[in-house]
């Protein structure tokens, strides 16, 4: 799936729901699916400055595209960068710099969360964008 | 009846994605009654002048108003004087402002100041900045298993060189109400001065700063109800006059020359600049709310029912930890941690059912360093939340929690 299609997707999975909680379940689900993230890569350097909770992203770069693993020790956080990574892992660092992550507004999440997850979102975000930059 | 009282708060009948509101962050801040901010936009509308210089009608007008809000404040407190009442701008402004005045009268290389591991970031951060500036040493009072002060240590703490003990009339984390007249007996003993953070103090407790015999006591009126940006320093007048000013420009002086400036006697001498006049009167309204609210047996009842109810639900439940756990000191204030859940998680499935709660460390790093959590859920009543709000509360965290697990 391209980038574009995987952004589709997710947009897609959001919009069944109506309810808050259903998307609050939703994301628990994705957080708890999430690939497990070795205790030794939880590293200052790879923890993400701005969130209420610890959110760990570590990035690989193979044959000329990025793939993310990450973790946090809140469930609806960890949904969320579980998202993100789904989204952006297999892409080009190109790809993701010229993206304009526009589909976190279109599935309501920014406005909907609490102020300091909405800053810890953006970190997830700007962290993404820095290690595509 | 507590739904007479609810009344007076119009933001309680907010609904929040479309459900009724459950306002639990009270020690945040509280809602502010109609008569709070009928005052504060009558004295917007037609008080509006800056105090105490002008000739003109209206200036009188607003002088009146804000110096009737200290006489307010100091029956209050008992205050034995209203030079002793110095508006601030907040509970933390008044503690700077002691920290930095008291600090540069009295406070030298090696001298130590003592607060309580439970204390605010607000009633650590200015004795630490003070200690760095003066090369002073800051001592650290620590608590019991159960969340109360372990006052028996004070004793060793103190020494020769102990300049200033500052402490919490109550935890904005544990809500337990600390024995501040038995610490002042013990500092005073010793000779040395204290200072009460009565942020949470002043909305729960009666305050009688002479009874208790505090040196300094100071508070927040945005969590009293009363507008924001509007704070209270009581200090003993001989510790007031015997400090410098801490910032100065306007109303603080008396007369100014580049030769020698003097200094406006107290309590101008510590309100330098423009005041919060159109704030510090909404301490009137606010006040008698509070009084009305003590006087009133429904209210006081339902108080204590949320109190006896919420603590025994969360000490019931197993999966739930609860941190200051002595009832007889407690007031509708509960901080704990769920086993296996987040407490950002739970704040916010909470939200979306309506209920508003703080979640984090709650400006108390230190206290959650030692408590060995990263942080925790905190639902603080005021007198206008019901014992229903209080069961729902509790239905919504057992629901948030099997989401969870």
């Amino acid at each position: 799936m391209s980038l574009e299609e995987k952004k589709q997707q997710i947009v897609e999975d959001f919009s069944v729901y109506d309810e808050w909680l259903d998307k609050y379940e939703y994301l628990i689900e994705l957080g708890k699916s999430l690939e497990a993230f070795p205790e030794e890569k939880k590293t200052e350097e790879r923890l993400i400055k701005g969130c209420q909770s610890r959110v760990w992203l570590d990035s690989e770069e193979r044959d000329g595209r990025l793939y993310f693993t990450a973790d946090s020790d809140a469930i609806i956080t960890k949904g969320i960068i579980s998202l993100l990574i789904s989204v952006y892992s297999g892409s080009t660092k190109e790809e993701i710099a010229a993206d304009d992550f526009g589909f976190v507004a279109e599935i309501g999440l920014k406005d909907n969360l609490s102020p300091t997850r909405a800053n810890g979102l953006v970190s997830m975000i700007e962290r993404i964008k820095e290690i595509a930059g | 009846m507590v739904e007479e009282i609810r009344k007076q708060f119009p933001a309680l009948s907010a609904h929040v994605y479309g459900k009724p509101l459950v306002y639990l962050d009270n020690a945040a801040t509280a809602m502010r009654p109609q008569s709070v901010v009928d005052t504060w936009s009558q004295s917007v509308l037609a008080g509006n002048a800056n105090i105490h210089r002008a000739v003109h009608y209206l200036a009188g007008v607003a002088t009146e108003a804000y110096e009737g809000a200290r006489d307010c404040v100091q029956a209050f407190i008992n205050a034995s004087s209203r030079e002793e009442i110095v508006f601030t701008s907040g509970a933390t402004a008044a503690v700077n402002l002691v920290a930095f005045s008291f600090g540069e009268a009295f406070i030298g290389e090696g001298d130590e100041v003592i607060v309580s591991t439970a204390e605010h970031h607000s009633n650590i951060v200015p004795w630490q900045l003070l200690c760095e500036r003066k090369k002073a040493v800051l001592k650290v009072l620590d608590i019991r298993e159960n969340g109360t002060l372990a006052v028996e240590q004070l004793e060793k703490l103190l020494s020769q060189r102990t300049k200033i003990v500052a402490i919490s009339n109550i935890s904005n984390v544990l809500g337990l109400i600390n024995p501040v007249r038995e610490i002042a007996q013990i500092c005073h003993a010793h000779g040395v001065p204290v200072l009460v953070d009565g942020a949470q103090g002043i909305v729960h407790e009666p305050v009688d700063v002479q009874a208790l015999d505090c040196d300094f006591y100071v508070f927040s009126g945005h969590k009293l109800y009363a507008a924001t940006g509007t704070g209270v320093l009581y200090g003993k007048r001989k510790w007031l006059d015997a400090m410098p000013p801490y910032m100065g420009g306007g109303e603080m002086i008396k007369s100014v020359s580049f030769a020698q400036t003097t200094f406006a006697p107290l309590p101008e001498k510590f309100e330098a600049g423009t005041q919060n006049f159109n704030g510090a009167p909404t301490l009137v309204p606010a006040i008698r709310f509070v009084q009305e609210a003590r006087a009133n047996v429904a209210v006081q009842a339902e108080q204590a029912a949320i109190t006896e109810y919420v603590y025994t639900k969360l000490t019931e439940d197993e999966r739930i930890t609860l941190y200051g756990t002595s009832l007889e000191q407690k007031i509708p204030l509960f901080s704990f941690a769920v086993k296996g859940a987040h407490h950002e998680d739970l704040a916010l499935i909470m939200d979306k059912m309506g209920v508003a709660l703080r979640s984090g460390q709650m400006c108390a790093e230190p206290l959650m360093d030692r408590l060995g959590v990263t942080g925790l859920l905190r639902a603080s009543f005021g007198p206008y939340n019901t014992l229903q709000e209080a069961e729902y509360f509790i239905k919504c965290l057992d629901k948030a929690i099997n989401m969870l697990l």
